[in-house]
């Protein structure tokens, strides 16, 4: 049975106990004794009927390759001389013969033997599958109808169903979000096994193309990420000294000076910046300004490349520009006006008040918008993936090419790879370098913009 | 009456549609404390706020009339306002210490007017200060603490002692001493009677035990309009006005 059809049936049958419980519910309604409204009988059997029964048909079918694969590896030795090695192999020509992958061969015994047991074990699997569905049904349907009473409390209930459905929903998220660390972090650990940690860290060598055959001329690989951390940092440094000046004055202007007409279209206008997509940033980077410097740079008489960290750092420098001028304007409008007014009565100017009151005062959450954007600037992808190459220069001027950390996963990731080399694994590494770079930079801006607000409440 | 500091002279404020101040006359002397009192809403703060142009501050206020400084119209286009503030002090209702040391606090006045040249000079100007204000003794050892670090009652001293420091001709207070316990209270009002020999001093309250003790005059306001201004004793013992008389004795509302 398909999963749509287990799917419409669990649907039917709640539909039928919600209209159940919703007329029985109406018919002793006049027992005055009702703890609830019709809806809440209807609600409550409805979620009965449907949640469990929903929730096990998932996780079960989720769960069913492996069983499959657990009931093949324990019942294949018995018909067939199998190594625990090559089961693997195995397995994966009975998926392929099944699939009709590969032409089924009557001569070959692994096929004739080996399908048996293996369309055997799906069979087991689904039956069970149906009779413990059937069972949950048969159970659900039972409890709703023995709940469905007027002694019954069916909004407590439902409301109580309710919360630990949502709570659960929202818990999916959160394992989804440790699921990914993990991940990350086991195949860093696999990476870890084949490259020294302090290698990684410390050295200054990144040449990831390791050799496929032995023979092969620099098959070394050498995995030393500090240019490729170098040119993440450079690229990002140039990126705020272009955000910060610009993000900051504008917040200024808009909570300052501008008048609440002018910020009402100003405001938007500049959020807009954040919501442009990045491969048009990219585009930007890599065609308009990055040709430009290098233009610049010839008639200046330089050898330029158009590929930079400074068309790069330019380019998404523009892009925080959002991230610090909307932080910065919220925090600097939080000033309490009673200290700008404070200021004003001892015959400070507007632009002294600023400067010496609002700005001190709203430094700590300036600062903490200035860490989001850069967190946000480091994870960004798709402008260097565009614009900024992928050589790993460990340098300090920004008209060179560099690479950064995201880019270098993406070319480590792109195009058909081993998945266990150690090429692919530094990826891993790489990314989870950057994840834990940027969660601390996150946790930390989060931390200062409370602390910030608990100031002035 | 000597030439008044301050004389009002049909003063309307508008906040948008809302008329907050009825053409109002009021002349202010020199060397005297004048209280404003009168039911919450009635238009004090707003009015004080229109003696050093504190209003403007507020995108949808608006006033009409002339306010003379000394004979000359504060809402001129020759006035500066800088000027005007640094002339005209002001004193908040809930004190408002800046985040910063509190010799930085009394010495940002002198400061920004580059009224000293030495640090010595600066030294003096904020010792004097607060002397004045009464808080010298209890924070001369910790001048580089944090303002706000003080007790409400030194703040708001703290807060004078800012204003002093700017050298001002007249200080605005708004309700000083509502955020304060009856000991802060009592010390603001000593050091309030003190520094009438040197300042005019224009004081909102809603305390009218407070008016009649620091407050020689006294202007009672009733929705944007000034109904009786008078000797403070003559206010409290025997106003003229019906409307008075029912916010004094407790049978207004
Ligand atoms: N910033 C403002 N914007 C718009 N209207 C205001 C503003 N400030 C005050 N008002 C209005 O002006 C009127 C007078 O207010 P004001 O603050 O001067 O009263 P008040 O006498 O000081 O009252 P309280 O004793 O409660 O401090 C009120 O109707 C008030 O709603
Ligand atoms: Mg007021």
């Amino acid at each position: 049975m398909s999963l749509s059809a287990y799917f419409v049936i669990n649907l039917i049958l709640a539909l039928l106990l919600y209209l159940y419980g919703r007329s029985r519910a109406i018919a002793f309604s006049s027992s005055r004794k009702l703890f609830a409204t019709k809806g809440y009988f209807g609600l409550h059997n409805l979620l009965v009927a449907f949640v469990p029964s929903f929730l096990f048909v998932l996780i079960y079918t989720l769960a069913e390759p492996g069983m499959i694969r657990y009931l093949v590896q324990s019942a294949l030795p018995s018909v067939l001389d199998v190594e625990p090695e090559s089961f693997q192999f195995i397995y994966n020509e009975l998926l392929n013969v099944h699939a009709e992958i590969i032409p089924f061969d009557a001569s070959n015994t692994t096929h004739t033997l080996g399908l048996a047991v293996y369309v055997g074990a799906i069979n087991t699997v689904s039956i069970s599958k149906m009779l413990l569905f059937g069972s949950i049904v048969l159970i659900a349907t039972m409890y709703a109808l023995y709940r469905t009473n007027p002694s019954f409390n069916a909004r407590v209930h439902a409301e109580l169903m309710i919360k630990w459905i949502l709570m659960l929903l929202s818990m999916i998220s959160v394992i989804t979000t440790f699921g990914i660390l993990l991940s990350v972090l086991f195949e860093s650990i696999r990476f870890f096994g084949q490259v020294s940690i302090f290698d990684f860290l410390f050295g200054t060598q990144w040449s990831p193309q390791t050799a496929i055959r032995e023979d092969q001329v620099g098959s070394s690989g050498a995995f030393g990420a500090v240019p490729v951390f170098g040119g993440t940092l450079l690229i990002a440094l140039v990126a705020m000294a272009v955000a910060i000046p610009f993000g900051l004055f504008s917040a200024i202007f808009l909570s300052e000076y501008a008048k609440s007409s002018t910020k009402d279209i100003l405001k938007p206008i500049l959020e807009i910046l954040a919501g442009i997509p990045t491969v048009v940033y990219g585009y930007f980077a890599a065609l308009v300004i990055g040709p430009f410097i290098r233009e610049l740079g010839d008639n200046l008489g330089w050898q330029l490349t158009s590929e930079s960290a400074l068309a790069v750092g330019l380019v998404m420098g523009v892009m925080i520009i959002p991230f610090v001028s909307s932080i910065s304007s919220d925090v600097i409008s939080a000033v309490p006006m009673s200290l700008r007014e404070g200021s004003y009565g001892c015959g400070a100017t507007k632009s002294e008040t600023i400067r010496n009151v609002v700005l001190p005062a709203a430094l700590p959450g300036i600062i903490a918008g200035v860490l989001l954007a850069v967190s946000r600037a480091i994870g960004e992808t798709m402008i260097v993936v565009m614009a900024a190459g992928l050589a790993a220069n460990l340098t300090f001027n920004p008209l060179e090419p560099v690479t950064t950390v995201t880019a270098q996963i993406v070319t480590l990731l792109v195009g058909d790879q081993e998945f266990d080399s150690a090429k692919t694994l530094a990826a891993f590494a790489l990314g989870l370098v950057l994840f834990v770079v940027t969660l601390l930079l996150n946790i930390y801006a989060l931390h200062v913009v409370r602390k910030y607000r608990e100031q002035y409440e | 009456m000597d030439k008044p500091i301050f004389q009002v002279k049909g003063v309307d404020v508008f906040y948008g549609d809302n008329h907050a101040i009825k053409s109002v006359n009021l002349d202010i002397a020199r060397n005297e404390v004048i209280s404003l009192i009168g039911p919450s809403g009635c238009g004090k703060s707003t009015f004080i706020r229109c003696l050093n142009r504190m209003n403007d501050t507020i995108e949808s206020a608006r006033i009409s009339g002339e306010v003379l400084l000394e004979g000359e119209d504060i809402y001129s286009k020759e006035m500066d306002v800088v000027m005007l503030r640094a002339r005209v002090g002001m004193v908040f209702q809930k004190p408002n210490p800046f985040p910063k040391s509190i010799y930085d606090n009394v010495a940002y006045g002198p400061r920004i007017h580059g009224l000293v040249d030495t640090r010595s000079d600066l030294d003096d100007i904020v010792k004097e200060s607060l002397q004045k204000a009464g808080l010298w003794e209890e924070v001369k050892d910790r001048l580089t603490a944090i303002g706000t670090s003080l007790s409400g009652g030194q703040q708001q001293r703290l807060c004078i002692a800012r204003t002093i420091a700017v050298g001002p001709e007249v200080i605005l207070m708004d309700e000083p001493c509502s955020a304060l316990d009856p000991i802060a209270t009592a010390k603001i009002e000593d050091l309030i009677d003190e520094l009438r020999e040197k300042y005019a001093i224009v004081i909102v309250t809603h305390s009218m035990q407070q008016a009649a003790r620091v407050s020689q005059r006294t202007a009672y306001f009733h929705l944007g309009e000034i109904i009786e201004v008078g000797d403070t004793d003559q206010i409290f013992t025997n106003p003229k006005e019906r409307l008075t008389e029912d916010y004094i004795t407790g049978r207004f509302g």
